[in-house]
């Protein structure tokens, strides 16, 4: 038996000689993880060893629970998983029921759907980026940013009919047509974005501070970007050409121009520039549907009770994070089979033990920061 | 120091230049920006002396519905309750007696219908699924209490109140006034 002082000099005595080493828990409770992850951390002195992510704490079985409801109700439950892109979410499950039942969604509920696909974009960046200047040491950027999001979430509440979990697909289309105000909170909107994406340039990005803090930091290259199955702007930021949008474009995406944005440095500052310039693709796609939205049915003709047929059906879409997988195995009865979900923040926090050993702990919450990491998407 | 793992790598990035070295200038800017802010319109709202209204579409406390001369809606047929993804809804039916029928409209009425608002995801498909438009969600934002039970919402709680005998509290209900 080892008393407490015997631990606590031994430890001591072989840190000071540099060959000890020390376990400490980030999380589950700790204001810089944005959540409940707990982080098992090795240290040696203030160098990093090994990072082991405990999962479960927020586990609420969400795919098990999918089984027991019907295809339409299952949709709103995943509002619950990645809360900051809850449309996105319900976009892919929407999208895998309509693909297992052919549905044939109407054009205006396709431009709907992706003006506020991208909306969500810019609200669930606004908030990252809000974040992580806060992570880093700077309170103001995060009232800024909360701004900014503040209109989109008024714009998502008019339309949508609440705030931050929209419930607003209904597989063949749209709960219901838009606010007559929309378009024209839309286009007010981008104008106000436009004008204050530049004060955030000024204010963090070119920000020399700040530039010290995320440059070689947390340097992740595309081969393990690809090896951990990283997604989103996490590889994109590695130079790993992963939008979804692009490789296999859903509902009107492949009718819109767009950048893939892509920086090759592979550091968290191109992780941030990857983010930054999004936010502006977004709101270029925005402008180029917001005057268009065709007339017509909002909702195509679908039965009260959804039965696919027996089969397996895959769909993917990319989210704020990354790429969403929905993968729904019908039996042909009224709920599913089976559901399992293959979300971008799993995959993306894999790789932030790879990525920050052998750094200061000091980098930790940068790199945290920029893996964008949303802990009730990566434990369901 | 080596890293453990080799695995850092050196990202070329152009050297800061002296003027960025001092910090001093970036300093500045920052705090020109922030500053600038105090003479910019406050995007915040004095709650709780002002508050913001809500959509007409923002899904908020469940609402019973009556009809133009008062009589309750719902017939307890249950089809909110099914489709209901979190099971929040319980009900329990009776038949309409003779003499009753200036109460309810139906034959068949709600003697019990509870909402547990705490289960409820206020996703709107229990509006969505009632043939007689007896439920739907109001503007109201759901209210904090201390107790469970409080949560449990009785048929008294969710009635709108009588378009004929308590028009006060419908205009209050409806914040016309
Ligand atoms: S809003 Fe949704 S969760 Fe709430 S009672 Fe209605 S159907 Fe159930
Ligand atoms: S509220 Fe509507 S759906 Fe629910 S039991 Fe009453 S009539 Fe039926």
């Amino acid at each position: 038996m080892y008393t407490e002082t015997q631990i606590l000099k031994e430890t001591s005595t072989s840190l000071l000689n540099g060959e000890g080493e020390l376990v400490i828990n980030v999380g589950p409770q700790h204001p810089a993880t944005h959540g409940v992850l707990h982080l098992v951390i090795t240290l040696n002195g203030e160098t990093i060893k090994k990072i082991e992510p405990h999962l479960g704490y927020i586990h609420r079985s969400i795919e098990k629970m999918c089984e027991s409801l019907t295809y339409r109700q299952f949709i709103y439950v995943t509002s619950r998983m990645d809360y900051l892109s809850a449309h996105i979410n319900n976009h892919a499950c929407a999208m895998a029921v309509e693909k297992a039942m052919q549905i044939e969604v109407p054009q205006r509920a396709q431009y709907i759907r992706v003006i506020l696909d991208e909306l969500t974009r810019i609200a669930s960046h606004e908030l990252w980026w809000g974040a992580l200047a806060m992570d880093v040491g700077a309170f103001t950027p995060f009232f800024y940013a909360f701004r900014e999001r503040e209109t989109i979430t008024d714009i998502m509440e008019e339309t949508c009919g609440a705030r931050l979990t929209m419930n607003y697909m209904v597989p063949g289309g749209v709960m219901a047509d838009i606010h007559p105000n929309f378009q024209q909170r839309v286009k007010d909107f981008i104008k106000l974005f436009k004008k204050n994406v530049d004060e955030y340039d000024d204010l963090v990005t070119g920000n020399v501070i700040f530039q010290n803090r995320l440059k070689n930091v947390g340097y992740l290259s595309p081969e393990d970007a690809i090896s951990y199955g990283c997604s989103g702007p996490v590889a994109r930021g590695s130079g790993v050409k992963s939008d979804i949008r692009k490789i296999a474009p859903y509902d009107i995406y492949n009718q819109v121009q767009f950048d893939e944005v892509l920086e090759t440095a592979g550091d968290s500052f191109a992780r941030y520039l990857v983010r930054v310039k999004e936010m502006r693709q977004s709101i270029s796609i925005i402008e180029q549907l917001i005057d268009n939205i065709p007339e017509g049915e909002f909702q195509a003709k679908t039965k009260a009770v959804l039965k696919p047929p027996k089969g397996e059906f895959y769909t993917r879409v990319e989210t704020a994070r990354g790429e969403l997988g929905v993968y729904i195995v019908s039996e042909g009865g009224t709920t599913p089979y089976r559901i399992k979900f293959r979300s971008p923040g799993f995959s993306n926090l894999s790789a932030l033990d790879h990525i920050s050993r052998g750094s200061k702990i000091g980098d930790l919450m940068a790199t945290m920061g920029t893996l964008d990491l949303v802990i009730p998407d990566i434990d369901r | 120091m080596q890293s453990l793992t080799n695995r850092a790598k050196q990202v070329e990035r152009k050297p800061m230049t002296f003027i960025e070295k001092l910090y001093l200038w970036n300093i500045l800017k920052g705090m020109f920006i922030t500053f600038s802010h105090i003479f910019k319109k406050r995007p915040t709202v004095n709650y709780p002396e002002k508050t913001r209204p809500f959509s007409p579409v923002f899904r908020g406390l469940h609402v019973l519905n009556r009809d133009e001369e008062g009589r309750e809606r719902c017939t307890a047929c249950g089809l909110c309750a099914l489709a209901c993804p979190a099971e929040a809804i319980t009900m329990e039916a009776a038949e309409r007696k003779i003499g009753e029928e200036n109460l309810y409209r139906e034959e068949k009425y709600a003697a019990r219908y509870e909402i547990n608002m705490l289960r409820c995801i206020f996703c709107g498909l229990c509006e969505e699924a009632c043939p007689k438009d007896a439920v739907y969600l109001s503007e109201t934002p759901a209210p904090s209490n201390f107790t469970r039970e409080s949560f449990i919402y009785k048929k008294e709680d969710l009635l709108i109140p009588d378009p004929k005998t308590e028009t006060e509290e419908l205009k209050k209900a409806k914040g016309l006034n």
